[in-house]
């Protein structure tokens, strides 16, 4: 995957090619992507079969994350169409910030290694 | 400047404070403490960005959040756990929305309202976007639609099926790269929109509930990918960090998924999967014979060792409560229990794992695939519950069968099995099971969960 991911980018490298983008930004943002990459591939990896759906509503939550750039398309300079798209995003990038993490802690409350025991920190509900 | 530097200092906090959540879920003990720091840098993200100098109107912005958080919330509180593939795949078309509008809003501002012209690596950045944005947000409702049950789950098969979604991929492709060279044709940037929402739908279509796991992991991860394309588009490290990460845990999710089906991940990945062919070529011999909740009860409070074996039939009747009581009675007896969850039992992956959890089964309990399978031949009673392909011996005896290969609970080498089960129907694959039609086997009819209470109630009068 990482290296098939890499095609595209090299593309996009190449047109950027006298397209006014600085190569040193453009090239910052792909070694961020490819370490993320590693990084992704090493910390989930570990994760175990377990917790493999917490997995999934987790990772969903921290990527509604581009709800910061909802929230600056629907604040920002821009035409009332713009801005009416951004509110849609900004509705449903928060549906999942707040909703991917409280369910997953709902999850995450349940698994218990013994009967009676277990992880729970006194049934506070967080964030 | 300075008011710049937060914001950016926040963007940071928050990467790392997300990594150290992923990292958190490697164990249950330090999941939720992870879990939390995660929420933490998304807060701290999320007020840095109302920091934002190119803010000019918070009206839309706080409206937006409100109705967000409300519905998010509501959603999670009232969500029973045996509908969590039905929010994920929802939630997977939420996220998926909200980059595909960012990327279409941030064009229309530019090439259509601005006449401006905007760089070829935005065009591709803002293409990725929309493409992967919107194929998802339809897809992910139709496997919502198909697991809610609001059609029925089974494959939608058509002549030229493949030639036609491989050709409407193409087409998509061949106007995102004319695009790349000239942004500014944005008539053809709408029909790529509606062209991707398309092939969303057409991509799914074929395939069957069994194979969801993989559907639901695959479009995790395209979800993240599109974030992380949303953060190319605007210039947002955390945005690409973030959205790498779910793009890659859905990626590894959906390489397990196949392992655990003994598919390829080129099948996944070009769609051409999930119509089972219903001609095995076999015929199964023998009869299935039924047996009374009675006869079970006894041989259950005999044994020495349980193995229970969930599958999606216990998520549908609702059954993990009943599973538990049952263990308990049989626990109270000297009974070794434990369970055996196989990677693709359920709707997604970790279903059982959490229904289980949900009941207040100790994750201590359960037993991945490979470690249960050697304790098979020592285990007196398998009870099977609500599962089928996962349990089938074809798979691995029989090479013809479609699903041959693939990793199965060897229930069969028990020393007995009961199968709970509905009816005398073949399931959702349309396979037959050899497993049902052994000697050693007995069929328990009826509806899983009070089958299950009957038997706990058996258990303690015997």
């Amino acid at each position: 995957m990482s290296v098939a991911s890499l095609v595209p980018s090299i593309c996009v490298l190449a047109l950027a090619e006298g397209s006014g983008v600085s190569a040193t930004a453009l090239m910052a943002s792909l070694y961020i992507f490819v370490l993320a990459a590693f990084l992704g591939y090493q910390v989930i990896s570990r994760v175990p079969p377990l917790l493999h759906t917490p997995l999934m509503s987790a990772t969903n939550a921290i990527s509604a994350i581009s709800v910061v750039g909802s929230i600056l398309t629907a604040g920002g300079k821009y035409s009332d169409v713009s801005k009416f798209l951004g509110f849609i995003a900004v509705v449903s990038a928060m549906i999942n910030v707040v909703g991917g993490f409280m369910i997953t802690d709902r999850m995450l409350k349940m698994f218990k290694d013994r009967i009676g025991g277990g992880n729970d920190s006194g049934g506070k509900e967080g964030r | 400047m300075s008011g710049n530097y937060l914001i950016e200092f926040s963007y940071l906090f928050a990467s790392i404070f997300f990594i150290f959540g992923l990292k958190g879920l490697s164990h249950p003990k330090t999941a939720r403490r992870g879990m939390n720091m995660a929420a933490l840098g998304m807060l701290v993200a999320i007020v840095g960005t109302l920091l934002h100098h190119e803010i000019i109107s918070y009206q839309l912005i706080i409206i937006g959040m409100i109705i967000g958080s409300a519905i998010g919330a509501a959603m999670s509180i009232w969500m029973p756990m045996t509908a969590m593939p039905q929010r994920t795949a929802l939630s997977h078309a939420f996220g998926a929305l909200a980059a595909s509008l960012v990327g279409i809003s941030e064009y229309y501002q530019h090439v259509v309202n601005d006449g401006a012209q905007i760089s070829s690596f935005k065009m591709t950045a803002l293409g990725f976007e929309v493409l992967f944005g919107s194929l998802t947000v339809t897809g992910s409702l139709l496997a919502f639609v198909k697991l809610q049950e609001l059609i029925r789950g089974a494959p939608v098969t058509y002549k030229g099926q493949n030639i036609i979604n491989v050709s409407l991929f193409v087409i998509a492709a061949g106007i995102f790269i004319y695009l790349i060279y000239d942004p500014t044709q944005s008539a053809l940037f709408y029909v790529m929109v509606v062209l991707s929402f398309l092939f969303g739908i057409l991509l799914v279509l074929p395939i069957g509930s069994a194979d969801m796991p993989v559907v639901m992991s695959l479009m995790n991860s395209y979800a993240g990918l599109a974030s992380a394309a949303t953060g190319f588009a605007i210039g947002n490290n955390v945005l690409i960090i973030a959205g790498t990460l779910d793009g890659f845990s859905g990626f590894i999710l959906s390489i397990l998924m196949c392992k655990a089906m003994n598919r390829s991940v080129t099948n996944v990945l070009f769609g051409a999967f999930g119509s089972v062919s219903a001609d095995t070529g076999q015929l199964v011999e023998g009869v299935m014979r039924e047996v009374g909740a009675d006869d079970v009860a006894v041989q259950l409070a005999y044994a020495r060792q349980v193995v229970f074996v969930p599958g999606y039939g216990m998520a549908t009747a609702q059954a993990q409560h009943a599973v538990r009581e049952l263990a308990e009675v049989l626990e109270h007896k000297g009974v070794n229990v434990k369970y055996a969850i196989h990677p693709v039992a359920g709707r997604m992956p970790g279903h059982m794992n959490v229904l289980l959890a949900e009941a207040n089964v100790p994750y201590s309990s359960l037993y991945e695939l490979e470690q249960i399978n050697p304790e098979m031949q020592a285990t007196d009673v398998a009870v099977v519950i609500g599962a089928n392909d996962v349990v089938n011996p074809d798979a691995r005896d029989n090479p013809k069968s479609p699903i041959a290969g693939m990793p199965i609970i060897e229930v069969d080498r028990a020393h007995n099995v009961v199968v709970l089960k509905r009816g005398k129907g073949k399931g959702f694959s349309g396979l037959e099971n050899p497993l049902f039609f052994k000697a050693n086997t007995g069929m328990l009819y009826g509806d899983a969960k009070s089958s299950l209470s009957k038997l706990a109630q058996a258990v303690q009068q015997a």
